[in-house]
């Protein structure tokens, strides 16, 4: 007899038995069998971990796209043959869905069956008493005072209050049962598991997320243009989007200047964008903070602080004074000191072939020595900008790129006035440069921070969530509890009045506390006799 | 904000704990020494049963059954053949074992209080904690049973943890980055902790469970410890508690990640990780079920848990490029 939270699955013992011919039904059949086998769903489980390793080691374009066109741009053969079998998208690649999907599919199979067995097994009795008791593992036997009947009377009662579900199948045993919360417990666990799928698949196909980079003292208005990067689900219509502005009036940011904390100097410490937020058109304003870690609703989405920097406001000029440029542009940092790169691309300064380019770094606290120009400092005490200048074509074939950079491919660095040497622009704030050759001048006017704004809606994260915790639930019930089933026989002993009590416990291999089970009765049953 | 004193009492509790520490595995590596040759002698003497020795007082119904200390000595016989000497061995080293947690819980306390947030926020910090945690699993669960056997193998790699934190992880006692201030940080990466010194333990057991089942019973130090059957529950029972542990961490990483980063779930490398570790331990709660699997091969699944637990603090913290920027390195 074996006692196991798993009903036993006769589908699984049959494995191994050579399978006759079968028809195609019979094929489908055995098929699913397969699939919904505890051995299939041990090795999708382990798969699912190896499959889900090449997402931390090469970058993913979701998460970083610049960064994987990078990778495969410096790994000549090996980037694209990864990049055609999804190792840049592993977690929206089909190898990894075909995985997951398998072992859901499993999942059900396997949990819906045992559902129905274990609603039949908590409404039937416990089983007859095996003949011989002291062939279970754990069993004892103690002989007290009292006639059989009576004293099997109160073995029942002994079981009931130490939750066990008794039932006699004759007049001198009891059979008892405990413990069926902890398949429910399993059974939850799993089924909570789908819940948890389900919620995620929901959030993907209804939920979106746009990033916008936000200087001070500019507004966003919540449209899809308006957005610097937007990745809305495949069922998400953008033209619902709430229509919510938003200015960011001040942008505070603090970082460890006490030299004291060595090692820290110069961390970041705290956040802080101020917002003037319109929920609908026509509204009043409401002042709103928001932080790192205190991210702000905006009914329909929730805005986050996962960014900020510099926008150095750069005006360039023709050779006549005419203004070709004039904007905070934000440069993006690239350590905790916020050396920032970005380019300035003057389109207007002539046509194809004639257009300028500048692009180099911004540095708040700027040093220029032998290691080249760098920022010491993340806040803004001696700001600099460090540029090349280029001409030719700014968009060669129109292809997309980034805001932050030069695609330099069809255009020519500037030289000095002299031809010696490429041309190198320094500028502190409120300087002028006159480039050579009568092709005007570039100013850093001001300086600005810029937010980096995340907005996001996931209307499948409440799913998700009571589903995880109700799946943690499950497991700590099918962890600890213990299913047992104890068995007392009665007999009356030599002596005149006295009642043997042979009583025998039967777990599964694990369940070490079997013995002090059987203790835990026999002292409730003692309680009731004295 | 940072109070240096404090900061230094706080490293002088550290390097007293290794001090101790050090000490403390001496005595369990004496007490196993000890050991052997009395079990030499007895495999000799093999007539003297052990269980008549043991419950020599007792015996009735009432008063005992199998107990769980007797459980773990079956193999290894009562204390009465364990030679005085190893026997004094293990107290002093129980004792040191003990004095060493409370040093690096002072230490650990004393830190948080200097830059007065929870002492969790980068690598060193977790290393002190995971090497904490580790020994509070030990010595609270040898309150329960004789563990004296698994003392050397639990010490050594704690001291070896807290040498990496110290000199390859140590970093200045500081304030936290913006994106690490919230109250997920304490409750996300303490139960994480605590779980890892769980899964240690049980890592430990399995370790040497594997370890018998290779190499037989009878070879070196494997002779002084209990049974397979012993160890291999022992592994499970550890890790049972561990997994729900490590299932809260995952969802409360979510719920922190929600907050700070916008999305619940990212793919970023430390969580891909933190996902992997749970499917890996889930495997192994699996495998020990599965039909036509051994336990052996499925205590294997449980090792693969724990490298990848290593793997995830000393490789993915290090090297990875993520949003979980907290190494501090
Ligand atoms: C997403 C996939 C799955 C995960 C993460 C998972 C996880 C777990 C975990 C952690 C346990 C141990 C805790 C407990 O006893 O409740 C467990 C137990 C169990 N699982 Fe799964 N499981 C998965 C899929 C499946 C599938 C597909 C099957 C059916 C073939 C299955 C059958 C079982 C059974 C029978 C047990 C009970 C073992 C026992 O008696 O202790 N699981 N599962």
């Amino acid at each position: 007899m074996s006692l196991s939270t798993q009903p036993a699955d006769p589908r699984t013992e049959r494995d191994d038995v050579t399978q006759p011919q079968l028809g195609p039904l019979g094929l489908l059949r055995f098929a699913w069998r397969q699939l919904t086998s505890m051995r299939t769903a041990l090795f999708l489980l382990l798969l699912v971990a190896v499959a889900a390793l090449p997402g931390s080691i090469f970058p993913q374009r979701s998460i970083d796209a610049v960064r994987t066109a990078d990778w495969i741009a410096r790994h000549e053969t090996a980037g694209p043959i990864l990049d055609t079998l999804g190792f840049f998208e592993v977690y929206a690649s089909p190898w990894f869905a075909a995985i997951y999907l398998l072992l859901f599919v499993s999942l059900v199979g396997c949990v819906l069956p045992r559902s129905r067995i274990h609603w039949r097994a908590m409404r039937s009795l416990p089983p007859r008493a095996p003949k011989r008791l002291e062939r279970l593992s754990a069993h004892e036997s103690v002989t007290l005072d009292g006639a059989p009947d009576e004293v099997l009377r109160e073995v029942r009662s002994a079981l009931r209050s130490g939750r066990f579900r008794t039932h006699s199948h004759d007049a001198t045993t009891v059979s008892a049962e405990k413990g069926y919360l902890k398949e429910t417990g399993n059974l939850l666990f799993h089924l909570a598991l789908i819940g948890v799928i389900v919620g995620m698949a929901w959030g993907h196909l209804l939920g979106w997320k746009g990033d916008v980079i936000l200087p001070v003292g500019q507004t966003f208005a919540n449209t899809v243009a308006r957005y610097d990067t937007i990745s809305p689900g495949p069922l998400v219509d953008p033209a619902d989007f709430t229509p919510f502005t938003m200015k960011l009036t001040r942008f505070d940011a603090e970082f460890e200047d006490d030299v004291q904390g060595k090692g820290q100097f110069g961390s970041p410490r705290d956040f802080t964008a101020y917002v003037d937020f319109t929920k609908t058109p026509g509204a009043e304003p409401e002042k709103k903070v928001i932080r790192v870690n205190g991210p702000l609703e905006t009914g329909g989405g929730t805005a986050f602080l996962l960014g900020n920097g510099y926008a150095p406001k750069i005006t360039v000029r023709n050779a006549a004074g005419t203004v070709l440029y004039s904007e905070a542009t934000p440069f993006l940092a690239q350590d905790n000191n916020y050396t920032s790169v970005g380019a300035v691309k003057v389109a207007g300064a002539g046509p194809a072939g004639k257009q300028l380019g500048f692009a180099g770094l911004f540095l708040p606290t700027a040093v220029l020595d032998e290691q080249g120009p760098r920022s010491v400092f993340p806040d803004a005490l001696e700001p600099a900008l460090a540029l090349s200048a280029f001409e030719g074509t700014l968009f060669p074939q129109g292809r997309p790129q980034s805001v932050y950079s030069l695609d330099t491919d069809d255009m020519t660095q500037l030289k000095n006035a002299d031809g010696s040497d490429l041309l190198r622009i320094w500028l502190t704030q409120g300087q002028t440069f006159t480039l050579p050759g009568g092709q005007g001048s570039i100013t850093f006017d001001g300086l600005e921070r810029f937010a980096g704004i995340s907005i996001r809606s996931d209307p499948g994260k409440e799913l998700t969530l009571v589903s995880a915790l109700a799946a943690l639930l499950g497991l700590i019930l099918s962890l600890t509890i213990r299913r047992r089933r104890v068995f007392v026989r009665v007999a009356p002993a030599a002596e005149q009045g006295r009642t043997v009590v042979s009583i025998g416990g039967l777990a599964k291999d694990d369940d070490e506390g079997m013995g002090e089970q059987l203790e835990d009765v026999l002292t409730r049953l003692k309680e009731r006799r004295t | 904000m940072t109070n240096e004193t404090l900061a230094s009492y706080a490293n002088l509790s550290l390097y007293s704990a290794m001090a101790v520490l050090t000490l403390s595995m001496l005595g369990y590596a004496g007490y196993l020494a000890g050991l052997l040759p009395a079990r030499d002698a007895r495999a000799e003497s093999a007539d003297a049963p052990d269980r008549e020795l043991v419950s020599a007082g007792g015996g009735s119904a009432g008063d005992g059954g199998p107990s769980r200390a007797d459980a773990v000595t079956a193999r290894g016989g009562s204390d009465a053949q364990v030679p005085l000497r190893a026997r004094k061995a293990a107290g002093v080293a129980h004792t040191l074992a003990l004095l060493g947690t409370v040093l690096l819980f002072a230490s650990a306390a004393l830190r948080g209080a200097s830059v007065q947030r929870w002492p969790l926020g980068n690598m060193f910090e977790f290393g002190v904690a995971a090497a904490l945690f580790t020994m509070v699993v030990f010595v609270a669960y040898g309150l329960r049973r004789d563990l004296r056997w698994l003392g050397l193998f639990v010490v050594a790699p704690v001291l070896i943890l807290l040498g990496l934190a110290n000199t390859v992880w140590y970093t200045e006692a500081a304030e936290l980055m913006p994106s690490l201030k919230s109250v997920w940080l304490v409750i996300h990466v303490t139960v994480a902790t605590i779980s890892v010194g769980l899964f240690a333990v049980g890592f430990v057991i399995a370790l040497l469970y594997l370890a018998q089942d290779r190499f037989g019973t009878e070879r070196g130090v494997l002779r002084a410890l209990p049974d397979g059957k012993t160890l291999e529950r022992l592994t499970y029972g550890l890790h049972i508690i561990a997994f729900p542990l490590w299932t809260f961490t995952l969802i409360a990483g979510a719920i922190w990640a929600r907050q700070a980063w916008g999305s619940y779930w990212n793919w970023d490398p430390k969580e891909v990780w933190t996902f992997i570790i749970w499917v890996v331990y889930a495997a192994y709660l699996h495998a020990r079920v599965t039909r036509g699997w051994r336990r052996q091969s499925a205590t294997w699944v449980a090792v693969a848990g724990f490298v990848c637990i290593i793997v995830n603090y000393a490789v993915v913290n290090m090297y990875f490029v993520g949003q979980h920027s907290y190494s501090g390195l």
